[in-house]
């Protein structure tokens, strides 16, 4: 479990940063919303799960429809994404996890973990 | 330079684990530690090894991670709040410290504590962005707040909701002036005042600073000036450290 958050949030900080979402003079229309869930579904869909050889799409861990991209004001966006983890019918489960990974203390103190850091970065790789 | 910081000692506190927060009490006699080993240890000195700090006692009450701990202006008391979303408090009993009270009704991690002036009160910030304001009844109270035994029974008299977007990782209460700032993961500070005619069994506060942006990041940590009024400090993650004069707005 603990190794599902640190990797999802550290992955996602990583991958937000990198695309550098923000756009100058953006118009606040629903359609580019839309599109830039799209684009963040795009970055996180292929990440691999650290334990099974397929990535977060394949395990339904993550869908298009779990990203959603508010405008916040203009340059600034708040970027929801929703998932899964791959423990069936439990809800309690996606409870621990969200909490988690929304404590930047423990996820900070989590990634100081060379292990833990070196399997999120290894299923971060983009596919050659 | 090198001999202006001296090292006295070093204890394992917390190990295999992190040390998130530390707090001397007011008769500066003890040491309160806390962190991810869910663990609070007090830590003292024996009467003649005033160097030597020893742990006094270990607080085992808290099922998550420890955030925050502090201590009662007046009173040989502790508060800690946590990641299991609960306040304790703890007191001195014989030669051991113990639990003597939890206070529920956060629905997120606990992250920050602080006590009013009088320390009759108690504020904690959460993850749920709600501030709790708790208030403690003695036993044999006025009000009819039930207590066990000899302890006294903390009940939740206040909750400012919906004023923060974000949690709340910090709150300061000013013990000059009263006033209440917050630090918010939506980058504002925000400050409340009890409103002057307000029934102290069910206070209400009311907003009186709202800075957005304050930092361009998450706002981690609050602190009032202890001699000058107004003056408070605030650090965000994103690295900088700001100095802000408040004054209660007139008419509020």
């Amino acid at each position: 479990m603990q190794r599902v958050s640190g990797l999802l949030s550290w992955t996602l900080s990583r991958v937000l940063w990198l695309s550098g979402l923000s756009e100058p003079g953006a118009a606040r229309q629903p359609r580019i919303m839309e599109e830039k869930a799209l684009e963040v579904y795009d970055l996180i869909r292929t990440i691999r799960d650290p334990e099974k050889p397929n990535t977060l799409e394949e395990l339904e861990v993550v869908s298009e429809s779990c990203v959603e991209v508010q405008e916040i004001n203009e340059e600034e966006y708040l970027v929801i994404i929703r998932f899964t983890p791959t423990v069936p019918h439990c809800s309690l489960a996606t409870l621990i996890v969200n909490k988690q990974i929304n404590d930047k203390e423990r996820v900070a103190a989590a990634m100081e973990n060379p292990n833990l850091r070196e399997i999120v970065e290894q299923c971060v790789l983009e596919p050659d | 330079m090198k001999d202006s910081l001296v090292l006295l000692g070093r204890v394992p506190a917390h190990p295999d684990s992190r040390c998130w927060f530390l707090a001397w009490n007011p008769a500066g006699t003890l040491l309160a530690s806390c962190g991810g080993d869910r663990r609070i240890r007090i830590w003292g000195t024996e009467v003649d090894e005033e160097d030597e700090y020893e742990c006094v006692s270990v607080l085992n009450s808290h099922t998550q991670d420890v955030k925050h701990v502090v201590w009662h202006p007046s009173q040989e008391l502790l508060a800690s709040a946590s990641y299991d979303d609960t306040v304790k408090l703890y007191r001195e009993e014989e030669d051991d410290w113990v639990c003597c009270a939890t206070l529920e009704g956060h629905e997120s991690t606990v992250w920050s504590l602080a006590f009013d002036p009088s320390g009759q009160r108690l504020a904690s910030c959460s993850d749920d962005r709600t501030v709790r304001i708790w208030r403690q009844y003695l036993p044999g109270n006025e009000q009819g707040v039930a207590c066990s035994g000899s302890d006294p029974s903390w009940k939740c008299i206040c909750t400012l909701s919906g004023f923060h977007s974000r949690t709340i990782y910090d709150i300061a209460w000013c013990q000059l002036t009263g006033a209440l700032a917050t630090a918010c993961g939506d980058d504002a500070i925000r400050v409340f005042q009890e409103d002057p005619n307000s029934d102290p069994q069910q206070p209400t506060f009311s907003l009186t600073a709202h800075l957005h942006q304050a930092h361009s990041q998450d706002v981690n940590c609050v602190a009032w000036n202890p001699k000058e009024p107004g003056l408070l400090a605030s650090c965000s993650d994103d690295g900088e450290v700001a100095f802000w004069k408040y004054q209660r707005p007139e008419g509020l």
